[in-house]
């Protein structure tokens, strides 16, 4: 912006700079004035300039850098309300459990605000520890599924002569991969629940299925993970170039060792990092897990819930930060996973 | 060769068989179970009970009015600051980024943790100071502001990403050069140039934003609110025939709404070009 071509000294902006400096400014230019003229043109050479030299060079061509400074200002006050917004209502919460993750809480013995790790090393022992194994072994297992089914499936769909169907797929992708939730589990309640439709019509009950389970609520979770996974892994489907799989066969290369050697290993990154996405998405999960099994599988957000509806020991009250913070540093070393890998794919797919 | 292109098109085939079995599955079920008597009929009370549903109409105005605050104040906040980044300041845009993507990681149920952390000061510390006041403002419970700063936060990623795709396509800085060469002033630029190029942009970020607050669930429950996604879930436990009803309805609803809007966007880049 600073480096466009055009000289736009606007009116808004000049009245603006104007208006900046007119304290010393009144003196000098009464002054001054016969010597405009030849002030703006030693204006060009000296850059010490007094300041009618400064208000006569603003109808040349000069005022680029005063113009920027203040329209720099002005942009820092549009973005303003954001940063205190944010500072606020994001920073004050982290602060919160920051400091309530370290300190005891209000309804402890001595009174509360004292410096403690117990909160952390209580949070990772026993149910709680559990619980955020439970939640690293669901996320683990499902984004693994989702990425297995998803990429044949994203294939499949991305390699279709229809258009029309693509983009069905594509849009009901997007929603369904949105659609987590209380409305998801109440679906699959009504499916495969214990009064199910599906449970009812084939006795499942009988056959030992349960959808309050670990592997029931794993089903669950994929319906909107593998549609999460077909929209991350389709650009890079997309960004495989036809002359490479052209180039495979007319080496003669078979379908097995065109995808071993020529796109897995272009694919990876993304996939890499869709999983990474995926396992973050249902690491997060609390909505579909409390509506449908209440904490009869053990996750570390349903803990959470708990806790913070008061259901600790007395004295424990901090203990729901600590396990916050505990899933925030989980969160962020998927992240650190993330950000890397979608780089790399990103270069390759360019 | 031809073999092989067969064995793929029967492979493509089974995988999209499957797949679509395990999507279709449930979601017919569910309609069939929204409108089972259990006698082996048909009946559609479930819907046309809903409007006399205790608590329906209040849990879903509820909802209505904090997707409508909260798409209003995320505009208002992240327009200006991402037109500001462009424009006059572009050293703000990675802080604005970074900014945006922080929610992403932070998973809903820690930031209500770290929210109700904030709330706790009030009674603990700040018994005698005016913020009580407000900390005990903002929780309302017939319009919980607490709940709007919130969505505002985890839709900021999401809103963030859409109006970028939007300025993307559109060269902001030489549009408002022109007209401010024709001789508007910067609300006049940005009112009647910048903002109707945007406008695609700004409808996908207000209707991700009004799909992202009418699901959330995590928040709303936690504190002790009762929107609609609330209201669903514990209707269910007494009537779990009409809330699977209402998740139908609702899932067509998003379903409905995306696809207006992917045909509009087509309509006006087709206009366009």
């Amino acid at each position: 912006m600073t480096t466009a071509p055009t000289p736009v000294p606007a009116p808004a902006s000049a009245a603006q700079s104007g208006g900046g400096a007119p304290g010393p400014a009144t003196p000098a230019s009464t002054a001054d004035a016969a010597k405009a003229t030849t002030a703006t043109a030693a204006n060009a050479t000296a850059p010490t300039t007094t300041t009618s030299g400064a208000k006569a060079s603003k109808a040349s061509k000069a005022p680029r850098p005063g113009q920027a400074r203040t329209g720099r200002g002005r942009a820092w006050l549009a973005a303003l309300p954001l940063l205190l917004f944010f500072l606020v209502g994001f920073g004050l919460p982290a602060v919160a459990i920051a400091i309530g993750a370290f300190t005891t809480s209000s309804d402890a013995p001595d009174g509360g605000g004292t410096f403690t790790t117990d909160n952390l090393t209580n949070s990772l022992q026993g149910a709680y520890w559990t619980a955020l194994w439970g939640s690293v072994k669901l996320s683990l297992l499902t984004a693994l599924i989702a990425t297995v089914v998803g990429l044949p499936l994203a294939q499949a769909v991305a390699t279709s002569r229809f258009r029309m169907f693509r983009e069905a797929v594509m849009s009901a992708s997007g929603v369904l991969a949105n659609f987590g939730g209380v409305p998801l589990a109440f679906m699959f309640v009504a499916t495969l629940g214990n009064a199910g439709e599906v449970t009812k019509r084939f006795g499942l009950t009988s056959h030992g299925w349960s959808l309050y389970t670990f592997s029931g609520l794993s089903v669950v979770y994929l319906y909107f993970l593998v549609p999460l996974m077909v929209i991350t892994v389709t650009p890079a489907l997309e960004g495989l170039r036809t002359q490479w799989r052209e180039a495979a066969y007319n080496n003669g290369a078979t379908v097995v060792q065109y995808w071993r050697h020529v796109a897995l290993p272009v694919l990876v990154p993304s996939l890499l990092g869709g999983f990474v996405l995926l396992f973050g998405a249902s690491f997060a999960a609390y909505a579909t897990a409390e509506a449908m099994v209440g904490s009869s599988v053990p996750l570390i957000s349903m803990q959470i819930g708990d806790a913070l509806s008061g259901n600790v020991l007395v004295g424990q009250g901090n203990l729901a930060l600590a396990l916050g913070l505990d899933m925030i540093v989980v969160a962020c070393l998927v992240m650190a996973v993330y950000l890397p890998l979608q780089r790399r794919s990103a270069k390759w797919l360019a | 060769m031809a073999r092989l292109i067969n064995r793929i098109r029967l492979g493509r085939g089974l995988v999209l068989l499957l797949c679509g079995v395990y999507f279709a599955v449930p979601l017919a079920s569910s309609v069939y179970f929204s409108i089972d008597d259990n006698k082996g009929g048909t009946t559609f009370r479930a819907y046309t009970d809903l409007l006399n549903a205790p608590g329906f109409t209040d849990s879903l105005v509820l909802s209505l009015e904090l997707a409508g605050v909260t798409v209003a104040v995320l505009l208002l906040l992240l327009v200006p600051a991402m037109l500001a980044a462009r424009l006059g300041a572009p050293r703000l845009r990675p802080v604005i980024e970074v900014m945006c993507s922080m929610p992403l990681v932070v998973p809903v149920v820690a930031l209500t943790t770290g929210i109700i952390g904030v709330l706790r000061w009030g009674p603990d510390y700040l018994q005698d100071t005016p913020l009580f006041q407000t900390i005990v403002a903002i929780q309302d419970p017939t319009f919980p502001i607490v709940l709007v700063v919130a969505y505002v936060l985890m839709a900021l990623p999401f809103a963030y990403r859409a109006l970028d795709a939007g300025l993307r396509g559109v060269d902001v800085a030489t549009l408002v050069e022109a007209a401010r060469n024709c001789g508007a002033g910067w609300l006049r630029a940005v009112f009647t140039v910048v903002l109707p190029n945007l406008r695609s942009a700004l409808l996908n970020a207000a209707v991700l934003t009004v799909a992202l607050v009418l699901g959330e669930f995590t928040t709303a429950s936690i504190l002790g609110f009762a929107p609609f996604s609330v209201w669903i879930n514990s209707n269910g436990k007494s009537d779990g025939q009409m809330s699977v009803a209402v998740s139908m309805l609702s899932l067509l609803i998003v379903w409905v709404v995306l696809l207006l809007m992917s045909a509009v966007g087509r309509g006006r880049k087709a206009a366009r070009s």
